[in-house]
């Protein structure tokens, strides 16, 4: 008996596997867990967490906080920031003070570790939420974060 | 040779009025040939874009949407690109039955779609051994799978070819033996015959019990046939890549897709044909409108189509031994007790009839 | 000669396939050099190194904030137990002690990666044996989590959420609501998941019995994680050496005895019943408190030898350190879990056909990036 007993039993294991597969057939008219990507390009609502990629913050005037302090630099482990600096002369103090020529950021070989952004002490770079970041050319993967003719805001300190 | 293209009567008077009676004849034929190659392709194409809206619905996506409205183009697109695919192959391969393979699988569907009663008058080819015409078509197509996967000089293809003859072999018992109890049923193996037969009712209810057995046998067999999951060994996605038509390329490609998705057809409109009835309608309520025929027949078929992809879409795979298993020690010793079982139904005459 | 040939006219010949490195079944860039008689294997070499990264080397140039980010890139699928265990290391041997809070969201974290881990696990397992949905199901249970690890880590898959000494920020306001409804919904799915495919006669007969490892072998081959549980082998780093806030929970350790590629099944299976209990229990009372403790900015480890194990999703994953002192570690070593488990790949599946070949590597759940460091 066992062996029909063995053909009964199978039978209902697989009518019970077709029973779960056909329930989500009958509600599949509910809408599918699949985005349409490139459709919901406007509605689409990233994480505000989300680490796509390294940007420098500017306000109306065009200035940023960052000071060159290089401690990007140093925190990331691929070398994927580099700071070109120099020291100029503030025009009210009178100090010789240090400013950034260019801050470059080499995208291409950014892990979205996140530890810069953490080491900044002036909040100058954060995460932008972006993550379409294909190029055509691999050059433009190298970005100065800093606007041109930017400068460092009056009061921030090093 | 008595071809009753019954479907083409004012087409067949018409040549047969203008032309001598061979030429007329041989013209008939080539009409007819290219009709069924439409079906073939529009059919296959169909079937296609149907397995990917229901495995998508199956699996919480959305399936094809872009080429058309609803995706409706998709596979026309496919098929051209195919088309402009060049055709690729190994070096070391038999190049003649290389070449030839495809051509089998694809023939054999075809010839099997010619006995299909889409309805009363749509029939190509009424062969008095219907059934059987079938049975051994089904056998031949294997052959084309072997050549495909011995010719191309590849072990993965090599051994999803060994898989699908031994799994062809032997799931041809079960299908020729589950339509054998049928026939005790009707009395003939003529397609038509079988019909007129259900004008009484469907077979599966006249013979009840033997007859539902018979047909869950020859579900599960017809599956195999077709090489589909859960049977799917020939071309098992996880263990060989892509089987038996892994060199293949292009259009080439597309032929060995195309005829499993008719085989798949053909097999549903068998089961249709000899268990539910082909192209009457359910209790005669459309007894009146014959052209309803085609209507009913696509219906079932296509609802028996849906339960194959419901399978596919559903179970895992069986093992290779495991698939053998099934075959010679349930479903064989199953099917031979079960024409006994019809036999006696038969006899005592305890079919139930309308 | 002559005569040979008429005693054997069916003389059967091993032949050699190659399975990878690009193939369905090896999830990655691994590559088997199979040895086949027929259908039946006679032989199984693993071949390594398409993906190796040399990661361990590149921690001994890295400070030590830095090295846990390469550690998100070894098991990918258990990145948060990863950066735990670099963490954990490091503050053992600083003796510095993380705040309760920070504790008890390592651990939610942990099983919510682990159920991560083993839903995708199930997905592809699923697909491994030819049933191609169970994929999607697994799928769209694992991206309810991935939300949850995007909001509060910032990223899905490398999330680089652990500092030595705490947290890098701390949790999502909607952490909290987010987790209590996925466990509310998983509850709801799982069962679903045995009706599915652990039910399934075809799958019962595809994994019963194959690919058997005894625990003697178990133990000799250094198993861990779900395949030594599935032979009986307790070897849960989370019962024996509990770290975090793993003490204040009730847990079952998942065992089975019978060995086979089932017995892996239903440990996982389980193992993701027991993560969400561990979930349910810690969820509610949160401690409130500090998310990190203060580090110097260079963390300089004393001189010595320091070693901390985890359980990732996949086994025991240990992290052993050599420091001389300095900012940067001398030898980093990893002892990750694949690589063992991987190991058993030939004794496990000689004798049995391609198709089993290939149940028995889905249970043994590798990870190549996590073999080939």
């Amino acid at each position: 008996m066992s062996y029909f007993g063995e053909i009964y039993h199978g039978i209902k294991t697989l009518l019970t596997g077709m029973g779960v597969t056909g329930r989500y057939f009958l509600t599949s008219g509910k809408g599918a867990i699949t985005q349409q990507y490139p459709d919901n390009r406007d509605t689409l609502q990233m994480f505000d967490r989300f680490r796509g990629e390294v940007v420098m913050l500017h306000d109306e005037n065009n200035e940023h906080s960052c000071t060159g302090c290089q401690k990007c630099e140093l925190a990331c482990p691929n070398g994927s920031i580099e700071i070109i600096w120099d020291r100029g002369v503030d025009a009210e103090t009178g100090k010789k003070k240090k400013f950034i020529e260019k801050h470059i950021y080499h995208y291409g070989m950014c892990t979205q570790c996140g530890l810069c952004v953490d080491a900044c002490p002036s909040n100058a770079i954060v995460w932008a939420q972006n993550f379409e970041n294909s190029v055509y050319d691999r050059a433009e993967l190298t970005r100065v974060l800093n606007k041109p003719g930017s400068k460092v805001r009056a009061g921030v300190e090093e | 040779m008595n071809i009753p293209l019954n479907i083409s009567g004012p087409l067949h008077n018409w040549l047969f009025a203008i032309l001598p009676p061979a030429a007329a004849g041989i013209f008939e034929m080539v009409i007819m040939a290219l009709v069924y190659l439409a079906i073939f392709a529009v059919a296959g194409l169909f079937l296609v874009l149907l397995e990917r809206k229901v495995a998508a619905w199956f699996q919480l996506r959305l399936g094809p949407n872009r080429v058309g409205y609803f995706g409706l183009m998709q596979t026309m697109a496919d098929a051209l690109k195919l088309v402009s695919k060049e055709l690729t192959g190994t070096e070391k391969a038999d190049k003649f039955l290389y070449n030839l393979a495809p051509y089998f699988v694809i023939i054999t569907a075809l010839m099997a779609l010619a006995v299909i009663p889409f309805s009363s008058g749509f029939q190509a080819f009424d062969i008095n051994i219907g059934v059987f015409f079938i049975i051994a078509l089904s056998s031949i197509g294997v052959i084309g799978i072997l050549l495909a996967g011995w010719s191309s000089n590849n072990k993965f293809a090599m051994i999803g070819a060994m898989r699908s003859g031994v799994q062809t072999i032997s799931y041809e018992l079960s299908v020729g033996l589950s339509l054998l109890t049928m026939i005790l049923l009707t009395g003939t193996p003529q397609l038509s015959g079988i019909v007129e037969v259900q004008k009484n009712g469907w077979l599966i209810v006249q013979g009840h019990i033997p007859a539902l057995i018979a047909f869950m046998i020859y579900m599960i067999a017809g599956t195999a046939e077709t090489n589909r999951a859960p049977f799917d060994l020939v071309e098992a996605e996880s263990e060989l890549g892509a089987g038996f038509h892994t060199e293949y390329s292009g259009m080439k490609f597309a032929y060995f897709f195309l005829a499993e998705f008719i085989n798949m057809f053909i097999i549903a409109a068998v089961a249709v044909t000899v268990f539910f009835g082909a192209w009457l309608s359910p209790f005669g309520i459309t007894e009146s409108i014959p052209w309803l025929g085609v209507f009913w027949f696509l219906a079932k078929t296509l609802a028996i189509v849906f339960l194959m992809m419901w399978f596919r879409w559903t179970f895992p795979r069986l093992r290779v031994d495991q698939l053998l298993k099934l075959e010679w020690k349930y479903l064989l010793p199953l099917n031979l007790m079960n024409i006994v079982l019809m036999a006696l139904i038969v006899w005592l005459n305890l079919t139930i009839q309308f | 000669m002559e005569t040979a040939i008429l005693k054997s006219p069916f003389k059967s010949e091993e032949y050699f396939v190659n399975m990878g490195p690009q193939h369905p079944a090896t999830h990655g860039v691994l590559r088997l050099l199979l040895t086949i008689d027929g259908e039946v294997i006679k032989k199984v070499e693993p071949d390594l190194g398409y993906i190796h990264r040399s990661i361990e080397k590149m921690c001994e140039r890295d400070s030590y904030q830095q090295i846990i980010h390469l550690t998100d890139r070894l098991d990918y699928l258990s990145a948060h137990i990863n950066n735990e265990a670099v963490c954990l290391a490091v503050e053992n041997a600083l003796e510095l002690e993380v705040p309760e809070r920070v504790k008890v969201i390592r651990t939610i974290l942990d099983e919510l990666t682990r159920i991560a881990s083993h839903c995708l696990w199930w997905g592809v397992m699923g697909m491994d044996v030819g049933a191609l949905t169970t994929y999607f199901y697994g799928f769209r249970d694992r991206e309810l989590i991935n939300d949850i690890f995007e909001e509060t880590c910032g990223a899905r898959l490398t999330m680089n959420y652990n500092v030595p000494g705490g947290l890098r920020h701390d949790i999502h306001p909607n952490f909290v609501k987010r987790v209590k409804d996925f466990v509310a919904h998983f509850k709801t799915k799982l069962p679903e998941y045995d009706r599915l495919l652990t039910g399934n006669i075809i799958f019962q007969k595809r994994t019963k019995g194959v690919g058997v490892l005894s625990k003697e072998d178990a133990i000799a081959y250094g198993a861990s994680g779900p395949v030594g549980r599935g032979s009986g082998y307790s070897c849960d780093v989370r019962i024996h050496h509990p770290y975090s806030a793993l003490h204040k929970v009730n847990f079952n350790e998942a065992l089975q005895t019978a060995g086979d590629a089932f017995a892996r099944y239903q440990v996982r299976i389980q193992e993701m019943w027991e993560s969400l209990s561990i979930i349910e229990q810690l969820i509610d009372d949160i401690p409130e408190g500090a998310i990190q403790v203060a580090t110097d900015a260079v963390i300089k480890l004393p001189k010595g030898e320091f070693y901390q194990k985890v359980e990732t999703a996949r086994g025991e994953l240990g992290v052993f350190i050599i420091s001389t002192g300095t900012k940067n570690p001398y030898r980093l070593k990893l002892r990750s879990p694949g690589l063992s488990n991987l190991s058993l790949l030939n004794h496990i599946t000689v004798g049995s056909k391609i198709g089993d070949l290939v149940a028995a590597m889905a249970t043994l759940d590798l990870v190549i990036p996590d073999i080939d460091r």
